[in-house]
């Protein structure tokens, strides 16, 4: 971004106070979770009193383990499936929407691009209940489960896509292309060989926000569920509060836990690792912004 | 001209793919949910049968639920709502803004580790972090623990049976970190130079505070106010997760799931979904005004 970087401000004496609530904020934020982690490894039924260490709800127990219950590592998977399936079609449409809204000019042009920017701030529930209306009565013919979802899932993300490459494609503006074009490429060979690979940075931000959302999502995954073999890792958690469940809950979340911030640390660093390529600043910041 | 034309065509086939997904799957189904608000009801099957003209639309669902708003059951229970969200936005502001202005001036080096920290709730599961939260209420978690180590209290408590501390408290643990990330991004732009030279000019660091920083945070203390309060409208599972679903905290998002998911009234679900919307209209539309204006400046 071209606007001046701020000085940093003056230190005063405040600071240590703003320090101490930051942390203290830190604490309170991460502690729960980490104490959600730990009762996943409890060798006993109680998700709130830790008596010893043991991975009983991971392999160890027969029947509710993650390992041996069907029913979550079902959910698992189809959390899996959705998230990844839905950041193959998400990103490409949000990709192709950002490039085509940036330059389209018209009416039907500034329609489109408010059209686009509704869904961020539509409440979920009423992304469920919409969805959860129009699949049984006006789209019927769908089936239902899985595929719903996923379609549920990318309409909910795309346009956070759109957002943060549209960010970017600001920020770069259309002098490259523009001289790209000059230099004899059509507008489809400039598009490819030099407008994606600076959007490179954005692109990886967008699979990773379309990744979280997906896999955090429970409203519209919720509405959209037809029963046991279509509920995801939230619909299970969300579920087995009422039913007096066993830590192997926690384990569940825990997994899920890991394999996001494994997948989420490893897209850090080839992000990192681009952007130090020289493509410049990417867009998460105007996630954020 | 006419080259211009073809141009403005081939981007406008960029964006077709997008906006034709858009048009079914999300502007449709709104028009659905209307279609089923103003709608009737098969009298056998108790289904929903949407009615799409608007002249032939049939009002007595919505008249319900507007009566029923006005001093009746549904408008204690959207009060109820304004109320946690009012305060788990109090309860946003008072924890989020320190943190988030505290690091918006910390120095660029040290930032990373902080602004890690900061972004880490954002990837754990929403869900996960109220199955932890319910760990740690329970009658024999360590919340009443620490209590009555420290003799703040006799007995252990049951803090999920169903009183509002717990939902509000969930709500901001939940939503604080989706609060602090915008306003950091706000206040980080915000020119160093002008608080300097507010302290240049005699301020003392309070005032500086008042008179400088606050009035220019405002904006972001507004965005990331909306972005959070608009999903806590929609927010049902929080509370319901929170109480094993207490009536007595009750949100109008539990109203909706229940008529459209649960009872033979889907209209009356789809109603307080359009009387919702409306509520929150101009909320969305401030933050859709803001997010333009945005784009336009990024564009010049």
């Amino acid at each position: 971004m071209n606007r001046p970087t701020p000085r940093r401000w003056r230190r005063t004496g405040a600071a240590p106070g703003l320090a101490t609530v930051t942390w203290l904020y830190i604490i309170w934020s991460l502690a729960p979770v980490l104490v959600a982690v730990r009762i996943s490894f409890n060798s006993g039924k109680s998700r709130s009193t830790f008596q010893s260490p043991s991975t009983r709800w991971y392999w160890g127990d027969p029947t509710s383990s993650v390992w041996h219950d069907d029913t979550l590592h079902t959910a698992m998977g189809n959390t899996l499936k959705l998230a990844a399936l839905c950041m193959l079609i998400a990103v490409p449409l949000g990709v192709a929407m950002a490039i085509g809204l940036q330059r389209w000019r018209g009416r039907l042009a500034t329609a489109s691009n408010g059209l686009m920017l509704v869904p961020i701030v539509t409440p979920e529930l009423v992304f469920g209940v919409a969805l959860f209306i129009v699949f049984t009565q006006v789209y019927t013919g769908l089936p239902g489960g899985l595929f719903t979802q996923l379609l549920g899932h990318v309409t909910f993300t795309m346009s956070f896509v759109v957002v943060i490459i549209r960010g970017r494609l600001a920020a770069i503006g259309d002098q490259y292309e523009q001289a790209a074009r000059d230099l004899g490429a059509t507008r489809l060979q400039a598009i490819r060989l030099v407008l994606l690979p600076m959007l490179g940075p954005a692109i990886f931000a967008s699979l990773m926000v379309t990744f979280a959302t997906s896999v955090d999502d429970f409203v519209i995954s919720s509405f959209l569920s037809t029963g046991e073999a279509t509920e995801t890792v939230p619909i299970k958690i969300y579920s087995g509060a009422r039913a007096g469940s066993t830590p192997a809950l926690n384990a569940l979340a825990t997994v899920m836990l890991v394999v996001t911030l494994t997948a989420i640390g490893l897209a850090g660093l080839v992000l990192r690792r681009m952007r130090r390529q020289g493509a410049g600043d990417a867009g998460l910041a105007s996630l954020t912004a | 001209m006419h080259a211009a034309g073809r141009s403005t065509r081939a981007w406008a086939g960029f964006a077709l793919p997008g906006v034709g997904w858009l048009v079914a799957l999300f502007v449709v189904p709104v028009y659905a949910v209307v279609a089923v608000a103003f709608g009737r009801i098969d009298p056998l099957l108790r289904t929903p049968i949407p009615v799409w003209n608007p002249l032939e639309w049939d009002t007595a669902a919505m008249g319900d639920v507007l009566d029923r708003l006005v001093g009746g059951d549904l408008g204690t229970v959207f009060l109820r709502t304004f109320w946690f969200v009012g305060l788990a936005r109090v309860g946003c502001i008072v924890i989020g803004y320190p943190v988030a202005y505290y690091a918006a001036r910390k120095a660029s080096r040290s930032r990373g580790v902080l602004l890690a920290a900061l972004v880490l709730p954002f990837w754990i599961s929403y869900l996960m972090r109220m199955l932890a939260w319910t760990n740690l209420l329970e009658p024999d978690g360590y919340v009443n623990d620490v209590l009555q180590w420290l003799h703040l209290m006799d007995t252990p408590r049951n803090w999920l049976d169903g009183d509002w501390p717990a939902v509000v408290i969930g709500l901001v643990y939940g939503y604080v970190p989706f609060f602090i990330l915008p306003l950091y991004s706000s206040l980080e732009r915000i020119d160093g130079r002008l608080i300097e030279a507010g302290r240049d000019l005699g301020a003392s660091a309070a005032q500086t505070f008042r008179r400088v920083t606050l009035p220019l945070s405002v904006p972001g203390l507004m965005a990331a106010s909306v972005i959070t309060v608009l999903p806590m409208f929609g927010d049902y599972y929080t509370n319901t997760y929170l109480t094993s679903g207490s009536p007595r905290v009750e949100m109008i998002g539990n109203q909706i799931e229940f008529y459209l998911r649960r009872s033979s009234q889907p209209q009356v679900g789809a109603s307080l979904v359009l009387v919702l919307m409306a509520v929150l209209l101009v909320l969305m539309i401030y933050y859709l005004v803001t997010i333009v204006r945005q784009q336009r400046e990024a564009a010049r």
